[in-house]
């Protein structure tokens, strides 16, 4: 027997809920355009390699995949799909598509596009950074290996329904379906421009790319056929590329623009907070985002989690986050507010420092250490590196402050005994998906402590390991629950062992033009930033 | 005349493989992987290698290099790791940009420094030679980003005479000009004022006064363009140094030059990025160069070419 329960009841909130999320937003006219800016180039708009957080939302606007988010929301929805089902034992799930969605060249989307879109992602020649997430995907090892043609665990049942079948339960398969490595890319629009295809994107979604200037701008307009009906609401957007944060500012002052998608400069922050009339047009929104310090436990003398307890104690967050503007709050645990499976009640370790002293004794080293602390080298991540810096000092500890290219960092923390200790900010970590999972196996897991990997803690716990399995074997929705508490748990438990110095989780801040408007959370949206771009209306329009 | 410039090309050519060679050893021995950084953070160490050996990263630093120069011999820079782009579309669409820039801001330069040097230096020692000097030196010292945003602020953003950055119109290249005419025209300030007081201890200066020439005629006839030779050599060097160089400029005015691509391709450690434009501000260096050298005897027929 197949549980249908939870796919009725999703797709029910779905029709109720999604497109017409506040009635003002149904009522929203159509039409008028927006400038959005970015200072680096947009590196491609290919679903299954872009993985800036520029593009990122970019891609989710032209491309659609089988599972989405509730607009503003971390709540799961079938979109491509109508609806799913799970079997019990959690390792197929059978899909079926929603009818008519055609793709931006006018061809209908079906069961076979699902399945070479997943494959395109799963197979190496892609080179798709998100590969990794499929890996449960059975026969993804024969596939990659290209010992196998195919892979086996993705079948089109019918023109309209496709099964997913899994090596192992995988309780993030839902929203692996709702990244956009997933999203679904038509066969011949890839044949067509081969290795282009990422400049010259077409999918489903609701704009379709019209100009790419490489270098300066970057156009979209709305896909009429969109299969969600008054959706999108903007006839254009144009992204602007390559000016100084400071700049577009002055630009949005002036009117020119409307989104400065690199935001406020930090140069600039209390001067705009401080202007009455620019003050109401931020947006301060929650991410799923934890700056951490890492310390390595092959390293001593951080191979002593009574050291470790030290530095945890010594760090004085309130002021960092000071440093920073107060565009954070302290952190205690690995998990950002904002995900599933935080825990308030939990106190972590409080600032004290005789604490701390106390803790180095317990090691040996009233005497205090010299160690290294590596730190990207774009502001603010130096200042606050010294500020740690300071608080270290205080409990007798000689950091040497390292400040690299962050690419350099990436690969000093990758090393085994590449640098005791890390500051991640500019860098680590911000959750592709909202599911606490994301914030375990690649930055605190075994898997990720190998060389080039991004445990840079090279903290590796095999029994929180094996619970962190279970954990993600809970496939049952309505254990959904009792899975979130297991996996807060992992994390406070790992906090015994203090492989981490959990330091703030930032906030997104936004600031946009008085010209466009959206339903509420739309400049907060979790899942897109800046903006989910097809809900964002323009005010001049109505 | 032709043997000297085909030996010079020679040269040329020589120099941009002793570049190629030495960029490409040094962005081989940085610390990051630029397969681990494709492979992206969820991969497996299965899957790095996969890539590593896809890219041709598991090759001997030799092949490597071999493999790239002869794909260079066939005009072909490879593809970006991260923008998967084709480096020569990347680089021919924000060429002419650059150049524009380079054109705008030479012009800039001598308007500013030629003409404040030769004032200075004819009027050697007196207050106005002075306060020309500090000026220069003001405008040498000042940050590019400060005499960017300056400029734009008053100009663009207060005034409204120019548009707040951007490409495409004459307005838009008239800021950005001037503000690399301002930071270079400091320097060629000093070398024209030195340049002209050396001119004018010269033999032929007294005889130009002595047979009553009016002044206006001497500096433009005698002094000038005697004075002219060290500035030439300035601009070839400088043909060179607005092909890459100019990021923050670029960043402010939002110019689509080819700094910007630099800039970012180092950051990201996009090997194929780097190499090509390394290769094309190389080839700036040494064209302009050459230019500078083929146009002096135009100017001082003492000069033989050989």
């Amino acid at each position: 027997m197949k549980r249908l329960l939870a796919s009725v009841s999703i797709a029910a909130m779905v029709i109720a809920a999604a497109p017409v999320s506040t009635p003002a937003f149904a009522e929203a006219k159509q039409g008028g355009e927006m400038i959005v800016t970015f200072k680096d180039d947009l590196a491609t708009l290919d679903p299954a390699i872009g993985y800036d957080w520029t593009n990122w939302s970019i891609i989710k606007s032209i491309f659609d995949g089988l599972m989405d988010y509730k607009p503003g929301t971390t709540e799961l929805v079938p979109d491509l799909a109508e609806s799913y089902d799970v079997s019990p034992d959690g390792l197929t799930y059978t899909f079926k598509l929603r009818q008519g969605v055609k793709f931006h060249n006018g061809r209908e989307m079906t069961a076979a596009d699902v399945k070479y879109s997943l494959e395109r992602t799963c197979n190496p020649a892609t080179q798709s950074p998100g590969a990794g997430y499929y890996a449960a995907l059975k026969g993804f090892d024969e596939f990659q290996g290209g010992s196998a043609k195919e892979l086996s665990g993705v079948q089109v049942v019918d023109d309209h329904t496709v099964k997913i079948e899994l090596s192992r339960p995988d309780s993030t398969l839902l929203h692996l379906m709702a990244l956009n490595f997933a999203f679904i890319v038509p066969k011949e629009a890839i044949e067509e421009s081969g290795a282009d295809f990422g400049r010259s994107p077409v999918g489903t979604g609701a704009f379709k790319l019209t100009n790419w200037t490489v270098g300066q701008s970057i156009t979209l307009e709305r896909n009429a056929d969109y299969f969600k009906a008054g959706i999108p609401k903007l006839d254009k957007i144009t992204f602007q590329i390559g000016q100084d944060p400071v700049v577009n500012l002055l630009r949005l002052q002036k009117g020119e623009i409307d989104i400065p998608g690199n935001g406020i400069p930090p140069a600039k922050f209390t001067e705009v907070m401080n202007d009455p009339t620019w003050k109401e047009q931020v947006i301060v929104a929650d991410q799923l985002h934890t700056g951490y310090v890492t310390m390595n436990v092959n390293i001593p003398p951080f191979d002593k989690v009574a050291v470790r307890q030290a530095v945890n104690m010594a760090i004085n967050k309130d002021r960092i986050v000071q440093v920073i503007n107060n565009r954070a709050v302290p952190a205690n645990q690995p998990l950002p507010p904002a995900m599933p499976g935080y825990d308030k009640s939990f106190k972590g370790y409080a600032y004290d420092v005789a604490g701390a002293k106390a803790k180095l004794k317990e090691a040996g080293l009233e005497g205090g250490f010299e160690t290294d602390l590596y730190v990207s080298n774009t502001d603010p991540q130096p200042r606050i590196a010294q500020a740690i810096q300071q608080d270290l000092a205080a409990i007798g500890i000689k950091a040497n402050i390292k400040s690299l290219d962050q690419t350099n960092v990436i690969a000093a923390g990758g090393r085994k005994d590449g640098t005791p200790m890390l500051w991640s900010g500019g860098m680590a970590w911000i959750a592709d998906f909202p599911d606490p999972s994301n914030f375990y196996t690649a930055i605190l897991g075994c898997g990720g402590a190998v060389d080039g990997g991004w445990n840079w803690a090279w903290y590796c716990n095999e029994e929180l390991d094996k619970r962190a399995e279970e954990a993600n074997a809970m496939t049952d929705p309505a254990k959904e629950e009792e899975r979130a508490v297991a996996w807060g748990k992992i994390f406070t438990d790992l906090m015994e062992d203090a492989p981490w110095v959990p330091i703030f989780n930032e906030k997104h801040y936004l600031i946009h033009s008085k010209r466009i408007d959206g339903p509420a959370g739309v400049f907060a949206d979790p899942i897109h930033i800046p903006v989910n771009y097809d809900e964002v209306y323009a005010t001049d329009a109505q | 005349m032709p043997t000297y410039i085909a030996r010079r090309l020679v040269q040329a050519l020589l120099i941009l493989l002793g570049v190629s060679i030495i960029t490409f050893v040094l962005l081989y021995f940085l610390p990051a992987d630029p397969a681990r950084m494709v492979a992206g953070r969820t991969a497996s160490k299965a899957q790095v290698e996969l890539v590593r050996m896809q890219l041709g990263l598991d090759l001997p630093v030799w092949e490597q290099y071999g493999r790239y120069l002869w794909n260079l011999l066939q005009g072909d820079l490879g593809r970006s790791y991260l923008q998967r782009t084709e480096v020569t579309t990347l680089i021919g669409a924000r060429l002419p940009a650059s150049l524009l820039l380079m054109l705008g801001a030479i012009t800039c330069e001598l308007l500013i420094g030629v003409t404040l040097g030769a004032m200075a230096g004819l009027r050697r020692g007196s207050a106005a030679d002075q306060t020309l000097m500090v000026a220069a030196l003001v405008f040498v010292s000042t940050p590019q980003f400060v005499t960017a945003l300056t400029l734009l602020y008053i100009f663009a953003y207060w005034l409204g005479w120019f548009p707040i950055g951007g490409y495409g119109q004459f307005t838009h290249l008239v800021l950005p000009s001037i503000t690399l005419g301002l930071l270079g025209g400091g320097w060629y300030a000093r070398v024209t004022r030195s340049s002209v007081i050396e001119v004018l201890r010269q033999d032929f200066i007294r005889t130009a006064r002595a047979k009553g020439l009016d002044r206006w005629r001497i500096v433009s006839v005698h002094i000038l363009p005697n004075a002219a030779l060290p500035v030439i050599a300035m601009i070839g060097i400088d043909v060179g140094y607005f092909m890459s160089s100019i990021v923050i400029v670029e960043s402010v005015f939002g110019w689509p030059g080819i700094g910007q691509l630099t800039w970012q391709a180092i950051q990201q450690i996009d090997i194929p990025i780097i190499m090509g434009v390394t290769l094309v501000s190389a080839c700036a260096y040494v064209l302009g160069n050459l230019l500078a050298d083929l146009v002096s005897p135009l100017i001082d027929p003492r000069i033989k070419l050989r």
